[in-house]
C-alpha cells in the first residue's frame, strides 16, 4: 500500500516538476520584451476601461502613452478623462514629463422639453430605443430636434452617471459622470454634449438644440430657443453665436455673468450651481406657468426664481420679443 | 379625439401567442395523462397533482421573492414543466421527491439560467435524471400497470421491457429466451407495460404528436429524425445479430423514446432554430439514445442523449442556417 | 386552375380586408390649398426652382431632379406659390415644400386632357425613357424609385422580361385593382411601352388571386397583345415584394445584394404603367394618382383620383370623416404602411393608401420572453433569422447582424406579425440596417 502511494507522489510530483522546468524555459526563451512602464502607468489608471480616452481599453492607452513619452517627449493630447488631472500628473510622474492640468469636463443635456414643456400630440409604441424612434418620427411633443425620452443615453453611461427622470422625461446627469463622451455619441440628436465642469460646478448653457425658425419652435415647445440673439447682444464677451435660429454659448469664451440668462425670454439658457438672485421689488407678469413636476428639473429653478422674484430687465425683453416675432398660425 | 399612436410597421398580429403555445403542448399531453392515470390509479393523480402545483408555486416563490420581477405563471411554460416533470417520474415516486424534481426543473434548470426562453437545457430531463442519480432506487421501481377498472389493489413493481432486456442479455440470455418475459407490440403501443407515467403508451404519446403538428406547435423534423435514427442503427445491429439485439420496432415503442422525440426533445427553448439543424439534433439524439441503450450501464438513455444534445445546440445553431434566398449553396457572398 | 404559383420561402396570411375592392375610382375635387414636399422619391430631394409669388398650371414644372436617382415635380394645381416652408410629411419630420394656394383648374397647353385610348407608340426608345424622365414617374407601388434609372440598365446587363407587379398584396389597399379594372386597356399600352423602352419581348402581370375579375379582364385583354401574359398567383404575403414576384412568375432569384436586372428582369408596379402611358401618349406628368381610403371604422371605404399635395384630411373627410375611436391613421397598408402624426400630411407619390385603424387595434400589446420557437425564421421570405439579427441590432453588435446579412430584409414584417412572444422584432431590424447601411458607406468611401 504504502509504495503505490510513494510511487504516485514520486510520478506526479517527477512530472510536475518537469513540466515546470520546460515552461520556465520557454518562458524566458519566447518572452516579450514590454517596458516595464506600461504596466506601472497601467496601475495608475481607473481600469474603467469605457473608452473614453479614445483607446480600446486602459491597457491600450498605457501603451500609447509610453509610446508617446519615448517618441515625442511629451503626452500632449492624451487624456484620461475618468482619472481626471490627479491620474495624470501621476502618469506624467511615471514618465518622467510635466502635464499640464485640464479642465474637467461633464456631459450636459441640452434639452429642457419635458411633458410639462413640450406636450404630447402622439402616442409612442415600440422598441424602447431612441436611435429607432429618431429615424422613425420626429417625437411625441412635436419638436424633431428635441429629447425622445427612451434612455440610450442611460443604456450607455458605465458610470451610473445619467438617469432618465420618470416625471420630465428628460435625462439627469449626476456628479458620477467622468466625461467618457459614451453618451454622447449614444444621443441620435447630438443633445449631450461635452462642457467645462467651470469654477465651483458652476456653468451656463443653452438648454436647446431646436434648428427651426422661432414660431415653428416655440409652437410644440414652450422654453425653446427661439434665435431671437437678444442672449448674443447681452454678451460682453462674444462667447454666443446664432447659427439656424438656435444660440450656442462657447464655454472657453463665457465668463459666467449670468448677463444672457437674464435677457432669455424663453428661458431657454440654464445657469447651474449659481446663488439665486437677489429678489428686485417689481412684481413681473406670470409668463411661465410653474408646475409641480418642473420643481424636480434642478436647472429651471433659478431662472424662473429670477422671472417670479422680478427682474427690471426681463419684462422689457418679452415685450420687444412680443412685437418682434410674428406667430403665424399654420 | 383620441392621440395617435405612432409606431414602426407592422400595425397589425397575428393571432399567434406564448400562451397558446403552451396550453396546446398542455392539451397534446392529455392522451398519454389519461392513459397514465387509467394504468397507475390515483398513484399517477397524485404525481400528477404535486409535480404541477410544485411547480407553479416555486415559480411564483422565485419571481416574487428572489428576482423580484415579474410573474409570468399565466404563461402556461411551468404547467407544461410540472405535466412533463410528472409524466417522466415512476407514479409510486414519494411526494418529496415529486417536489424536489419540481424545484430542480424549475429553480435551477430554468429560472437560474434566466427564465423563460434562457435554459439551455430541458428542464424536466434535468429534474429526471436528478432525481434518478440521487435517488437511483425509488427512481427505477416500476409499478406494474393495473387499469384502474380492475379495481383499488396494491402496488406491484416490476422490470420495464428495456430493463429486462438489459439485464437478461448481461446475464448471457438470448433475445428469442427473452421474448417469452417482453410485452406485445400491442401492449407497447397502447401501454400495457411498466415504466414511467406518460412514456408507456406510445399510442397516446403519437395522438398527441398529430395534434401539435396540425397546430403548428412542433415540426416533423425532430421526431422523425430521432425515431428514424433509432429505428436504423438498431435496425443494422438486429440484422447482423438478432439473438443479441432487440429489433427496431421493439426500440422505438419502448422506453422513453416515444415520449423524448415527441415532447421533450422538441422544446423550442432548447432545441435548434432552423429546421437542418434539427435533423442533425435529432439524428444525434438517436444515435445517443442506442448507444446508450446497447452499451451503456443505463438501459434507457433517452433522457441523457437529449440533455447532451442540448449542451452542442448552440453550435448547431451557428453551424446551420436557413436556405438564404438569392444566394447558390456554397458560393460565398461577397458584401 | 392547377396549383398557383408563388415564392419560395416563408410568408404570412393576413386578413385580406378589401373593403373598398366595390368602390369604383371617385374623382376628389381641387383642394384648396396642395403642400408638395420636394422629396417624395427614393434618393436625392428634388430642387424648387419656383418660389414665392410665381403663378402655375397644372403640369408645370416646379422642381428638378436632385441628382441621378432623383425625379421632377410638376404642379398638380394652378395657382399661386405661396411659399416654400418646412412642413409635416409622412416621414414624422417637417421637411420641405412648396405651397401653392389654388386658382381655378388650368391645366398646362400641352397636355392632351381626353380620354380616348391612343395604342400607337410613336417614339423611339430613348425618347420613351426621356419622356417618362421628364414627366417625374417614380415607383407607384410605395419604393417610389425613378422609373426611368430602371429603364436604363448598367452596361452589361441586359432585361429579358417584364413583370408587371398588379399583385396588392397588403391589406386593406385596393388602389391598384380598380386601376386595372377601370383603366385595363390603358394600362395594356402602358405595358407595350415599356416594353418598347427596355427592348423585350415578353411581359408578365403578376395578380394576387383574390382579384378575380382583374385576372379575368386583363387575361382578356392581354390576348390582343404580343407577349403579355398574365399570370395568377397564390394569396400569401409578400407575393408583391419585388424579388418574391420574379421568384413567383419566371422562378428566378435576384442574388444577393444585387438588383432584378442582375437576372434579366424589370418590375413595375401596375399604377406605373398607367402613369407611363399618361405621360407618354397624353403627355400628362405625374400630378394625380388613385389613393385608397379604407379602415374597420370608416363609414365609405373609398379609392380616390386626388392630386398630388392633397392633405390626407380632406381624403377621410370625403370618406365620411374620421371615426370616433381613431387609435391611427397609417398611409400605406398595414404590413408596411407608416404610422402619421398629423392629419396635415400630403398625398404624396407613393402613397397607395390611407388606413385608419380604431383604438383597440392601435397598442402594442405587452412583450414577453423570446420563446426560440423560430416561427420568424420560418415564415422569413428571404431565408433570415429574424431574431438573431433583431437581437444583435439591439445588443449594438452590427458587424454580426452585417455577417449574418441583415441587408437583405426586405422590411415586409412577417417575422414581427408571427411573434407569439410580440417582440418588436422589425422595429431593431430597422436600426440595425441603419447602423450597417452607414457603416458599409462609411467603408466604401475610404
Amino acid at each position: 500500500m504504502d509504495n503505490i502511494i510513494v510511487i504516485a507522489v514520486l510520478a506526479l510530483g517527477g512530472l510536475g516538476l518537469i513540466a515546470a522546468v520546460v515552461l520556465f524555459f520557454i518562458a524566458s526563451k519566447f518572452r516579450v520584451f514590454e517596458d516595464p512602464k506600461i504596466d506601472e502607468v497601467e496601475e495608475a489608471l481607473p481600469s474603467a476601461n469605457c473608452g473614453g480616452c479614445g483607446f480600446p481599453g486602459c491597457r491600450a492607452f498605457a501603451e500609447a502613452t509610453v509610446k508617446s513619452a519615448k517618441e515625442n517627449k511629451s503626452i500632449e493630447g492624451l487624456n484620461c478623462p475618468v482619472g481626471g488631472n490627479d491620474v495624470m500628473q501621476t502618469v506624467g510622474n511615471i514618465l518622467g514629463l510635466a502635464v499640464d492640468a485640464t479642465d474637467p469636463m461633464i456631459a450636459v443635456v441640452r434639452c429642457n422639453g419635458s411633458f410639462a414643456h413640450t406636450p404630447a400630440k402622439v402616442k409612442y409604441e415600440g422598441a424602447t430605443s431612441c436611435a429607432f424612434a429618431h429615424a422613425l418620427y420626429g417625437g411625441e411633443g412635436g419638436c424633431q430636434y428635441g429629447c425622445l425620452g427612451l434612455g440610450d443615453c442611460v443604456a450607455a453611461c458605465n458610470f451610473d452617471a445619467i438617469h432618465m427622470n420618470p416625471e420630465t422625461g428628460l435625462p439627469e446627469v449626476n456628479d458620477k459622470c467622468t466625461a467618457c463622451n459614451a453618451c454622447v455619441i449614444a444621443c441620435p440628436r447630438d443633445i449631450i454634449e461635452l462642457r467645462k465642469r467651470g469654477p465651483k460646478d458652476k456653468r451656463i448653457f443653452v438648454s436647446c438644440v431646436n434648428m427651426e425658425k422661432g414660431a415653428a419652435a416655440k409652437k410644440n415647445c414652450e422654453v425653446a430657443c427661439i434665435g431671437c440673439s437678444l442672449c448674443q447682444k447681452a454678451c460682453a464677451f462674444d462667447a454666443i453665436t446664432i447659427t439656424n435660429f438656435l444660440a450656442y454659448i462657447d464655454f472657453n469664451k463665457c465668463t459666467l455673468c449670468r448677463k444672457c440668462v437674464e435677457v432669455c425670454p424663453t428661458n431657454a439658457i440654464h445657469e447651474i450651481n449659481f446663488k439665486p438672485r437677489k429678489p428686485k421689488p417689481e412684481s413681473v407678469p406670470e409668463k411661465t406657468v410653474v408646475r409641480k413636476a418642473e420643481t424636480v428639473d434642478k436647472e429651471a429653478v433659478p431662472a424662473k426664481e429670477q422671472i417670479e422674484k422680478g427682474d427690471t430687465k426681463a419684462p422689457d425683453a418679452a415685450t420687444e420679443v412680443k412685437e418682434d416675432i410674428k406667430v403665424t398660425k399654420e | 379625439m383620441n392621440k395617435f399612436t405612432i409606431s414602426g410597421s407592422p400595425h397589425v398580429h397575428g393571432d399567434e401567442s406564448t400562451k397558446k403555445v403552451m396550453y396546446g403542448v398542455v392539451i397534446a399531453m392529455i392522451p398519454a395523462v389519461l392513459v397514465g392515470v387509467y394504468y397507475f390509479g390515483l398513484d399517477a393523480v397524485r404525481v400528477l397533482l404535486l409535480a404541477v402545483a410544485a411547480s407553479l408555486f416555486f415559480e411564483w416563490l422565485i419571481q416574487k421573492y428572489l428576482i423580484k420581477g415579474s410573474l409570468t405563471i399565466n404563461d402556461g411554460s411551468a404547467l407544461v414543466t410540472g405535466i412533463l416533470v410528472a409524466l417522466n417520474v415512476p407514479s409510486n415516486l414519494p411526494g418529496w421527491m415529486v417536489i424536489i424534481g419540481a424545484l430542480v426543473a424549475i429553480g435551477m434548470a430554468k429560472m437560474s439560467f434566466g427564465g423563460l426562453g434562457k435554459n439551455v437545457f430541458n428542464p424536466a430531463l434535468v429534474a429526471r435524471v436528478f432525481l434518478l442519480v440521487s435517488f437511483p432506487v425509488q427512481m427505477t421501481s416500476w409499478p406494474k400497470p393495473m387499469p384502474i377498472t380492475d379495481g383499488l389493489v396494491d402496488v406491484i413493481t416490476g422490470p420495464t421491457p428495456l430493463g429486462i432486456v438489459k439485464e437478461g442479455l448481461g446475464n448471457g440470455q438470448t433475445m428469442s429466451q427473452l421474448s417469452t418475459e417482453l410485452p406485445s407490440y400491442t401492449q407497447d403501443m397502447v401501454g400495457n407495460i411498466g415504466g414511467s407515467l406518460g412514456e408507456v403508451s406510445a399510442l397516446a404519446l403519437i395522438l398527441g404528436g398529430v395534434y401539435m403538428l396540425w397546430r403548428k406547435i412542433i415540426t416533423w423534423h425532430i421526431p422523425v429524425s430521432v425515431l428514424a435514427t433509432v429505428a436504423i442503427f438498431s435496425g443494422i445491429f438486429w440484422g447482423f445479430d438478432p439473438e443479441h439485439y432487440a429489433d427496431p420496432m421493439f426500440h422505438m415503442l419502448t422506453g422513453g423514446l416515444m415520449l423524448g422525440a415527441i415532447y421533450m426533445a422538441t422544446d423550442m427553448v432548447t432545441s435548434p432554430m432552423t429546421k437542418s439543424g434539427q435533423l442533425v439534433f435529432g439524428f444525434g439524439v438517436g444515435l445517443l439514445t442506442i448507444l446508450i441503450r446497447m452499451w451503456g450501464a443505463y438501459p434507457e438513455g433517452v433522457s441523457f442523449a437529449i440533455l447532451i444534445m442540448n449542451a452542442v445546440v448552440p453550435l448547431i445553431n451557428k453551424g446551420f442556417k436557413p436556405r438564404r434566398f438569392g444566394v447558390k449553396p456554397g458560393v460565398e457572398v461577397k458584401a | 386552375m392547377g396549383i398557383l404559383k408563388t415564392f419560395a420561402l416563408g410568408g404570412v396570411h393576413p386578413e385580406e380586408n378589401k373593403l373598398s375592392s366595390h368602390a369604383a375610382i371617385e374623382v376628389l375635387p381641387v383642394p384648396k390649398q396642395v403642400i408638395v414636399p420636394l422629396g417624395q422619391n427614393l434618393g436625392a430631394p428634388s430642387k424648387a426652382i419656383v418660389k414665392k409669388g410665381d403663378k402655375v398650371k397644372v403640369g408645370q414644372l416646379i422642381a428638378e431632379a436632385g441628382g441621378f436617382i432623383s425625379a421632377n415635380i410638376h404642379s398638380p394645381v394652378s395657382g399661386t406659390v405661396l411659399k416654400i416652408d418646412p412642413a409635416i410629411d409622412s416621414t414624422g419630420y417637417r421637411r420641405p415644400c412648396v405651397f401653392i394656394t389654388v386658382e381655378g383648374d388650368e391645366w398646362d397647353e400641352n397636355i392632351d386632357k381626353t380620354d380616348t385610348l391612343k395604342a400607337e407608340i410613336a417614339l423611339t426608345p430613348e425618347e420613351i425613357v426621356n419622356r417618362i424622365k421628364s414627366a417625374g414617374i417614380v415607383g407607384l407601388g410605395g419604393a417610389t424609385f425613378p422609373t426611368s434609372v430602371k429603364l436604363m440598365p448598367p452596361p452589361g446587363k441586359t432585361a429579358e422580361f417584364l413583370i408587371i407587379n398588379g399583385v396588392e398584396c397588403e391589406p386593406y389597399l385596393t388602389s391598384d385593382h380598380r386601376v386595372m379594372l377601370e383603366k385595363g386597356k390603358e394600362i395594356m399600352v402602358g405595358i407595350q411601352i415599356l416594353m418598347k423602352a427596355l427592348k423585350v419581348e415578353k411581359a408578365f402581370i403578376g395578380i394576387e388571386n383574390n382579384k378575380k375579375d382583374a385576372i379575368a379582364y386583363l387575361s382578356e385583354l392581354s390576348q390582343s397583345y404580343q407577349g403579355i401574359e398574365v399570370v395568377p398567383l397564390k394569396v400569401q404575403y409578400p407575393q408583391g415584394g419585388e424579388k418574391q414576384l420574379i421568384k413567383a412568375v419566371v422562378n428566378r432569384e435576384v442574388p444577393s445584394g444585387k438588383l432584378p436586372i442582375e437576372v434579366g428582369c424589370v418590375v413595375q408596379n401596375v399604377g406605373t404603367a398607367l402613369a407611363v402611358y399618361e405621360a407618354v401618349q397624353k403627355n400628362k406628368p405625374l400630378i394625380e394618382r388613385v389613393v385608397t381610403v379604407t379602415g374597420k371604422g370608416v363609414k365609405k371605404p373609398s379609392n380616390f383620383l386626388v392630386r398630388i399635395g392633397t392633405p390626407v384630411e380632406q381624403l377621410i373627410e370625403a370618406a365620411e370623416g374620421l371615426p370616433e375611436n381613431t387609435g391611427k391613421v397609417i398611409s400605406g397598408g398595414p404590413m408596411m404602411g407608416k404610422s402619421l402624426t398629423s392629419l396635415d400630411a400630403p398625398v404624396v407619390k407613393g402613397t397607395s393608401g390611407i388606413l385608419i385603424m380604431e383604438k383597440e387595434e392601435s397598442g402594442r400589446k405587452t412583450e414577453s420572453p423570446c420563446i426560440r420557437c423560430s416561427k420568424c425564421t420560418y415564415v422569413c421570405p428571404m431565408g433570415l433569422e429574424p431574431f438573431l439579427l433583431s437581437k444583435a441590432a439591439k445588443l449594438g453588435k452590427f458587424e454580426m447582424a452585417e455577417n449574418e446579412m441583415i441587408m437583405d430584409c426586405i422590411e415586409c414584417g412577417s417575422c414581427q406579425y408571427t411573434c407569439p412572444a410580440n417582440i418588436p422584432l422589425l422595429d431593431y431590424l430597422r436600426l440595425g440596417k441603419l447602423k450597417v447601411g452607414q457603416a458599409i458607406r462609411n467603408r466604401n468611401k475610404k
